[in-house]
């Protein structure tokens, strides 16, 4: 669904990602790890086409969107969560959820997957009327993945989604996740809940200093030495 | 019933505060008969002076409306709105007057002057994109400079505009041969110059305010509310941030060319020195202080901002009969009462007289949160390099 293929990316003159190859299938729920500065939140903005790509490819259901702005890739079925959750603090719950659906013409589907999104995120339908802004990191969190999901995509893109959450809740939003899978929604997770993400996804990535290092399916990753020792703490 | 949920919001803020059918249908005749006795009622009561105060309440409400697409709903910060305002100026005092010895009809100079202050919109907008707030202000403010210095010095070595004298003799408005520079009669009421005008602005004015109403609640108003709010959310939703920014900058702009070609024929004068910084400013605080983003507020502070200073006008002779002699002149007073009138605002009703609801639940939310809530829309998404 998803082949990302020798991609650099960079800010001016610092090059933060130095050619990455990555892969997500259709249905797969795929996490890349890896420490703050590993170029994991770049990437995922060169992949969602916040960033446009020094060199490489990046080729989405066998079309190559290298060079497409975000909303047109939007349109194609990748939809990206933005790190720090990027809501729109000063329009309330039920008007974000809309802004998802924005590219999307059939008010009646709309409707539906409105009280979907209620019913998947009850607190949300509790918040309807009120200011984004004043939710709580957790259902800030929610709205964001709940947003994303109203434009229906394919590909999720989720940049630290348990950013700044407690505990419990982080473990509330990674079980949403893992139901999202189930719907064979295809997701990519950026995590630096090395822990959490691999007992999530099926596969990983491990990058650092800008490069893959470490692939394979999640399980084998969990139990290499490399990996327990740098991302696990153990 | 897929039409069902678009309709919903304008069908609900009609229902909010209505009131009784009879009563609202009452209310709009009494507004309409005011809008139409205006011109006669002030005449009378305040002498015809005012009557051009009115005009000019007219045009600049269709000129802060403008601004109002570009700052209030989409978000961003414009120093340099009155070179629009100036292009249509411009656009009709050449094409209509003896300099080049030009007389196209106003039908014609109209939409031009809407198309090419549009054009000049894409101009500013198209490198500024990328930038966003304070740096934004400074290239706006920048753009509006160059062109009045372009048209203060444009006398040489071709004179394309006159330069600092301006241009004169600008051909007034005429509308099926009917100039509105003249005095018309019908029965036994007569319709001085001011009158026409002030009969032909609120027809524009009440088509811009249509317009901008329309604009506010279609999609393209909810994509601009959006980036105003966070970019890369707006553009993680599907909005085309780069067009709909242009175009914002091209429905603002296009507004202000209008606006400036009624203003040139008008005034049947104009001079670079009409559109300095201190008019972008004036026009600015207009929108601010009526209530950014909403219609209606904006039509109350350009309402206020032209109408105050007139008033003003009246405390020479006030001080006169009081002290026997002038102490303070009214023009320094002007800029004086100006300053505390914004900063009276500011402390107490800071997100304007007449705010919107986002804004006013924008600076409800602040307090609230009292330095809890983060900074600013997309603080942390703000192109940070984050390698």
């Amino acid at each position: 669904m998803l082949a990302v293929r020798s991609l650099q990316l960079g800010y001016g003159a610092i090059v933060a990602v130095r050619g990455i190859d990555l892969d997500v299938g259709a249905g797969e729920l795929v996490a890349v790890i890896g420490a703050n500065g590993a170029g994991k939140t770049t990437s995922l903005r060169g992949i969602a086409g916040a960033l446009p790509a020094r060199t490489g490819s990046i080729v989405f259901d066998g079309e190559d969107i290298t060079g497409l702005p975000v909303h047109q890739r939007v349109a194609r079925g990748m939809s990206l969560v933005p790190e720090g959750r990027g809501i729109f603090a000063r329009l309330t719950v039920a008007e974000n959820l809309d802004m998802g659906a924005y590219l999307r013409r059939d008010a009646a589907g709309v409707r539906a997957d409105l009280e979907r999104s209620y019913a998947l995120f009850p607190r949300l339908g509790e918040r309807r009327r009120q200011l984004a802004g004043t939710l709580s990191g957790g259902e800030q969190q929610m709205l964001a993945i709940a947003r994303a999901l109203m434009g229906r995509p394919r590909l999720l893109l989720l940049d630290e989604p348990s950013m700044g959450l407690a505990p419990l809740v982080t473990r509330l939003i990674f079980d949403t996740i893992r139901s999202i899978a189930a719907e064979r929604v295809s997701i990519l997770l950026i995590e630096q809940n090395a822990r959490a993400a691999l007992e999530l996804a099926s596969r990983a990535y491990v990058l650092e200093g800008g490069r893959v290092t470490l692939a394979g399916p999640s399980a084998d990753l969990l139990s290499s030495e490399a990996v327990r020792k740098a991302y696990l703490g153990e | 019933m897929p039409e069902a949920r678009s309709a919903a919001p304008p069908a609900a803020s009609r229902a909010g505060p209505a009131g009784s059918p009879l009563a609202r249908s009452v209310l709009s005749v009494l507004a309409i008969a005011a809008l139409l006795l205006a011109p006669f009622l002030v005449d009378a009561l305040l002498g015809r002076a005012w009557v051009r105060v009115l005009d000019l309440v007219m045009l600049y409400t269709m000129l802060a409306l403008g601004l109002n697409i570009v700052v209030g709903f989409a978000g961003l910060l414009d120093l340099g709105y009155i070179a629009f305002f100036a292009v249509g100026a411009y656009l009709y005092a050449l094409c209509a007057s003896p300099h080049f010895g030009l007389h196209l009809p106003f039908w014609l100079l109209l939409p031009a002057a809407a198309l090419v202050a549009g054009l000049f919109g894409m101009l500013l907008g198209a490198p500024t994109l990328k930038l966003r707030g304070d740096y934004l202000a400074i290239v706006t403010l920048g753009f509006g400079e160059i062109i009045r210095i372009f048209l203060n010095n444009l006398n040489a070595p071709v004179n394309l505009t006159n330069g600092p004298q301006g241009i004169t003799l600008i051909r007034p408005i005429e509308v099926a041969g009917v100039s509105m520079a003249k005095m018309h009669s019908i029965g036994p009421v007569s319709f001085p110059s001011l009158y026409n005008y002030y009969y032909l602005f609120l027809v524009l004015t009440l088509l811009v305010i249509f317009v901008s109403a329309r604009l506010q609640h279609s999609r393209v108003g909810r994509a601009w509310v959006a980036i105003r709010e966070d970019e890369l959310a707006a553009s993680a939703s599907g909005v085309n941030t780069r067009n709909l920014k242009l175009l914002a900058f091209a429905m603002g702009a296009s507004f202000g060319g209008i606006a400036g070609s009624l203003y040139a024929s008008f005034q049947g004068f104009v001079s670079p020195e009409s559109f300095g910084l201190m008019e972008s400013i004036m026009v600015l605080c207009m929108v601010v202080l009526g209530g950014m983003g909403n219609i209606r507020g904006v039509v109350l502070g350009a309402a206020l901002l032209v109408t105050l200073p007139e008033a003003l006008r009246y405390i020479g002779p006030l001080q006169r009969s009081l002290f026997g002699q002038v102490h303070v002149e009214p023009s320094d007073l002007r800029l004086l009462l100006f300053g505390v009138a914004l900063v009276l605002v500011m402390r107490w009703r800071p997100a304007g007289l007449w705010p919107s609801a986002v804004r006013r639940r924008e600076f409800v939310a602040a307090r609230a949160a009292a330095g809890d809530m983060p900074g600013g829309p997309g603080i942390s998404t703000d192109g940070k390099p984050s390698p």
